[in-house]
């Protein structure tokens, strides 16, 4: 094999010769060292394109270094354990890694999509909202289908993730967001005053870009320095380090989310069980940016062909991995940073020329670099680019800046290029909670200005770009500062190229790229700007320029440079976009954390739950609780099941477990009258031993609940209220009780979960409860319909409630939890003689629907009165004050066209109307129809053997008997006429059985 | 996510741990007079309330903790606690010198009271 060409015979301080590692990357083996990330090995290998981009399916190569990488998205894993969008900047290889480019079809070297680039003068800035617009029937099977399949970035993985996440929730005095020189200054400065300190980095190594930048510290050359401070960091016990944890938020009260990927780099360490990834949930007290600088791309014609990269990144992949981009290179750029890289280049053996804007530029760097013998070209530009899937050429011409026109160009072969427009302060962090910025014409881009957190940016991200002065802000987090000894370059002024001019027609076959994720253009954003578009926020929605994943970390700028010059306004007039986290995507798994499966929401079971899974009960939600829907038996399909155990309440008997019912002890003096308060109707008259219907308004006079209340002592009432309002009311009466009658000598105590509970129900109640020998008169005359007694039903401790919720003669039946099963059970053998069987809730639901009882929550919807309902009787009139009564005599709420609540009878008996369903005045062919109302509750009952439904119709008790039509998909009209909502029983002599 | 301190259990916690309960200081007209009460004096009961820039006076409830209801002043502008207090207590003097717009009207006659 001959000598591979991009991989440098020497040098690469990250990765290790001796330790060959093998991965593949679009289904093809490729080679790099332990070390590399997938960027350096995949550009050592000599290939430049890495993906296609977003809109015109351009091939596009590396950009960045790190985070800041926007174009090679890549896409690592197989099946279920695929994660999409990873930037190759940031993925390190190991040894089977599977990895695949992504946004291109068939392949990276043809992709069909890329006709799109042809067409890219019909497909201007805000092409979708100008195109998809009509016929609006196109969206479903035309627009969205195309742009689904022509857009997108990387694509989901296929069925679940069988890692594991994990949340961590912690505190720090001092956090310092980012490990590079700034943030290792100010760790050991914060450390040393004995607080405690996490930094946080989103790199393997901590250092940022110390061995990346010229200068000595202390007599040590700045990576050097760099390594030893962490070295010294991670042996003190009050710092906290934490490397690939990328601080994704900043939020109030310096709360920070920050995105550690523990595992994503070697397969070892989660075989060993460890999670994927892990989010920290961080509270500090202090907040400090160290968060550096990223450089940023210049704009020039075709800017983003393959192989054009940030200057820092190449002199990056020379120094840490050993790969050069190419064999010969053009600098380009406005300042001098960019100058190191040419001596990197250089001194590895790679031809270099520079392409500096400026008219003057007597840096030292500068001088340095002309010295050497290394080409220098000043007031030039690049002005053209040649070749698709790589550079083969650039055309430089003569510039001065505010002098526009390329006049003479000359054309130099090279095959890539290192671009510099000058360093971005990283401003995420510090602006995600409403961090002030300030424009710095010295670095020409915004800085820190002010926070209203306990929050200080110091060093590259506060736009201070020397070594010295950066160590110097650090010292601010320590008592007592240190004094460094800095050696490092000077640097001549940067001066703005947001524009590299270009022969041939402007944005014809060479396009300026601004934002290279989003295929935004200099075109484009003029023509925002021509169109209208002019504050910056709405620009950046019309063209997307700064969106995605990216968020603009190397395009922002750019931008308003190209904006302020199309306007003439300045970069500060025209204003940045809002900064959202995250700094970079994180993944849906460690948002998830362990909160997956049984653990997403924990699942209530009653003391009875180990029964009905035995007995074959099929389950239904109801709040946080698994409640019994129905037991089909042996044969049985669920409707037959039902039925049965409908057929078995009101002919036999069946027991409920209700154990889900809200309970709520209210005990105190001034019990009655609070309740009195709370419920419409009156419970201060209710006697000892009674229990009575309540229902429950908030202060706007519709209903929240209803539940039967029981005076157990003349201080002492049990509340029952529905199965998923138990927490909401209970905190509903402690804040009336808290808050406005602070008087009352109350106390509120939820009780839920201490009891058992269970409805016994149907014609031979009585016999089932006397056979288990209770201790207390069980006689029709001593215990009747409404109350409640105290005692014991064969042995256990019970309190028995004469209520019922199906109209049969029917006992609740409370027992503490623990004795609950142990009861259940006695009273299915005492029942068994009388036929006895479980039922579950639906059968509950059609049983008190025969009955017109209703559920709140079904018959109302938070919009509804019980007035609306037909129970103005239980709404008290002598009482002075009760929640919403005033609210209730509005007038639009007496009004008689509002809903009411009606019962109705389908025209087939046979037929069941859709729940939901709506009711219209007129039937016509087609919508809009005037709706009248709408169904609340339907079944086939079988008790009645047709179907029966309520519904709330307009002025609906004043139309008893008329007939009312409820079209329904397909052309079809149910009708049904206007009843009673009480459809069996309507005497009620039953339930005094 | 905020950072809230409880004036009954003095625990401190962060927002999830607690509940906010709108503007503080809302007057219920019923409990005190049930049968004067206009449609517009029902209706700023219960829907109009102060959006001010700045200083606030809020409700919250320590939810995870010892479940009482309590008062805090806050800046909407930086989020900043500028105190908590009981529920039945008005804000310490200063606070409700330094209130301004319609909370400083409705503090004007509570503060002459106090005086």
């Amino acid at each position: 094999m001959s000598k591979n060409p991009y991989r440098l015979s020497n040098g690469g301080a990250r990765i290790d010769r001796a330790r060959k590692v093998t991965f593949s990357f679009d289904g093809k083996d490729v080679s790099g060292f332990a070390g590399d990330t997938l960027a350096s090995a995949v550009l050592a290998s000599g290939q430049k394109v890495f993906g296609r981009s977003f809109k015109y399916h351009r091939p596009r190569g590396l950009v960045g270094l790190g985070s800041e990488e926007m174009n090679a998205l890549i896409g690592v894993g197989e099946g279920n354990k695929h994660e999409p969008n990873l930037r190759a900047t940031q993925i390190e290889i190991f040894e089977g890694l599977s990895a695949e480019s992504q946004n291109r079809w068939p392949s990276l070297k043809y992709d069909i999509g890329a006709i799109n680039s042809k067409f890219s003068r019909f497909i201007p800035a805000g092409f979708y909202y100008k195109t998809f617009m009509w016929p609006k029937s196109f969206w479903k099977h035309v627009y969205e289908p195309f742009i689904r399949k022509a857009a997108g970035l990387g694509k989901a993985p296929e069925g679940r993730d069988p890692d594991t996440y994990e949340h961590m929730h912690i505190h720090a005095d001092v956090i310092i967001v980012g490990g590079g020189i700034a943030g290792l200054a100010a760790a050991e400065a914060a450390a040393s005053t004995g607080v405690k300190v996490l930094l946080c980095d989103e790199n393997p190594v901590l250092g940022g870009i110390a061995d990346l930048t010229a200068g000595m510290i202390d007599g040590e050359c700045v990576v050097d320095y760099a390594d030893a401070a962490a070295l010294r960091l991670a042996a003190l016990p009050n710092v906290h380090i934490l490397t690939r944890t990328t601080v994704v938020g900043h939020y109030h009260h310096n709360y920070l989310m920050a995105f550690e990927r523990v595992g994503d780099h070697d397969p070892a360490i989660l075989a060993s069980g460890a999670p994927k990834h892990r989010l920290w949930k961080i509270r500090a007290n202090k907040v400090v940016v160290a968060t550096g600088a990223l450089e940023r791309p210049i704009a020039f014609a075709n800017n983003d062909r393959p192989n054009i990269i940030l200057a820092s990144a190449v002199r990056g992949m020379i120094g840490r991995y050993g790969v050069t981009p190419g064999s010969t290179g053009v600098v380009f750029t406005n300042n001098d940073d960019a100058y190191l890289t040419a001596f990197a280049l250089k001194n590895a053996g790679v031809n270099v020329r520079v392409v500096d804007s400026r008219a003057r530029a007597d840096g030292a760097l500068v001088k340095r670099a002309m010295a050497d013998g290394i080409d220098v070209q000043l007031s030039s530009v690049i002005s053209a680019v040649e070749g698709t899937l790589g550079v083969t050429a650039v055309k430089i011409a003569a510039y001065r800046k505010g002098q526009g026109r390329v006049i003479t160009e000359k054309k130099v072969d090279c095959d890539f290029i290192a671009m510099s427009g000058g360093w971005n302060p990283a401003l995420h962090i510090w602006c995600h909670n409403g961090g002030k910025i300030q424009f710095d014409d010295g670095l020409q881009s915004f800085r820190p200005k002010s926070h209203t957190d306990n929050i200080v940016a110091i060093g590259a991200a506060n736009g201070t770009m020397s070594v010295e002065a950066t160590l110097l802000e650090a010292q601010g987090l320590a008592k007592k500062a240190k004094k460094f000894k800095v050696e490092e370059p000077v640097r001549g002024a940067l001066e703005s190229l947001w524009f590299a001019p270009a022969t041939g027609k402007y944005n014809e076959g060479n396009k300026h790229f601004i934002d290279f994720q989003n295929d935004v253009t200099a075109a484009d954003l003029e023509l925002a700007q021509r169109e209208g578009y002019e504050s910056i926020e709405h620009t950046k929605r019309y063209t997307t320029f700064g969106m995605a994943t990216d968020q603009g970390k190397t395009s922002n700028l750019n931008g308003l440079g190209v904006l302020s010059e199309a306007t003439g306004k300045t970069i500060p007039e025209i204003g940045v976009t809002t900064f959202r986290p995250p700094y970079t995507p994180y993944s849906f798994g460690s948002i998830a954390g362990a909160l997956t499966g049984e653990l997403f929401l924990p699942v209530r079971r009653t003391p009875i739950f180990k029964w009905h899974t035995d007995h074959g009960a099929v389950f239904e939600p109801v709040g946080q609780w698994r409640r019994s829907y129905t037991y089909p038996q042996a044969s049985e399909d669920k409707h037959q099941a039902i039925n049965r155990e409908i057929l078995c309440v009101r002919n036999k008997v069946g027991m409920l477990d209700a154990s889900t019912l809200g309970k709520i002890e209210i005990k105190g003096p001034d019990a009655a009258e609070f309740l009195d308060r709370m419920y419409t109707n009156t419970f201060s008259t209710l006697k000892v031993g009674k229990c009575r219907y309540g229902l429950m308004m908030n202060e706007l006079g519709f209903l929240t609940d209803d539940g039967v209340t029981v005076r157990l002592a003349d201080d002492h009432f049990l509340m029952h209220t529905t199965s998923g309002g138990a927490d909401r009311i209970s905190a509903w009466l402690e804040e009336w009780l808290q808050t406005e009658w602070t008087q009352y000598k109350v106390f509120v105590t939820p009780v839920t979960e201490q009891w058992a509970q269970f409805a016994v129900a149907g014609p031979h109640a009585r016999d089932v409860l006397s056979k288990l020998v209770p201790d207390f008169d069980i006689s029709n005359e001593a215990f009747q319909h409404m109350s409640f007694k105290q005692g014991h039903l064969g042995g256990t401790p019970v309190r028995v409630f004469r209520i019922s919720f199906s109209g049969e003669l029917s006992y609740e039946v409370a027992t503490p939890a623990n004795f609950g099963q142990g009861l259940w059970n006695a009273l299915m053998e005492a029942g068994d003689e009388f036929g006895l069987s479980a039922y579950g809730t639906e059968a509950l639901h059609v049983l008190r629907a025969e009955k017109g009882y209703i559920v709140v929550g079904d018959e109302s919807d938070g919009t509804v009165t019980p007035i609306d309902v037909g129970m103005e009787g239980m709404v008290s009139k002598k009482k002075a004050d009760f929640i919403g009564k005033r609210s209730l005599e509005q007038s639009f709420l007496k009004s008689p066209n509002r809903k009411q609540l009606v019962g109705l009878l389908t025209e087939d008996p046979t037929e069941v109307l859709p729940d939901g369903a709506y009711a219209v005045a007129v039937v016509k062919d087609k919508p809009p129809m005037e709706m009248i109302g709408q169904v609340t509750s339907s079944y086939m009952s079988p008790t009645l053997g047709r179907s029966i439904a309520m519904a709330l119709i307009q002025n609906g008790r004043a139309r008893m008997g008329e007939v009312i039509s409820f079209p329904l998909e397909g052309g079809k009209v149910m009708k049904a006429t206007i009843t009673d909502t009480v459809f069996y029983d309507k005497e009620g002599g039953r339930l005094h059985a | 996510m905020l950072v809230v301190t409880c004036p009954v259990c003095d625990a401190s916690g962060d927002e999830t741990d607690f509940h906010y309960g709108g503007q503080a200081h809302v007057k219920r007209p019923a409990t005190t007079d049930p049968v004067n009460i206009t449609d517009e004096e029902q209706r700023d009961y219960l829907f109009i309330r102060h959006n001010p820039k700045g200083l606030h006076f809020e409700r919250w409830r320590c939810d995870r903790g010892c479940g009482k209801w309590f008062h805090a002043a806050r800046d909407t502008m930086t989020l900043e606690f500028k105190a908590t207090y009981g529920i039945t207590e008005l804000p310490p003097v200063e606070l409700m010198k330094e209130a301004k717009g319609p909370w400083a009207e409705f503090f004007k006659k509570r503060l002459k009271e106090k005086a």
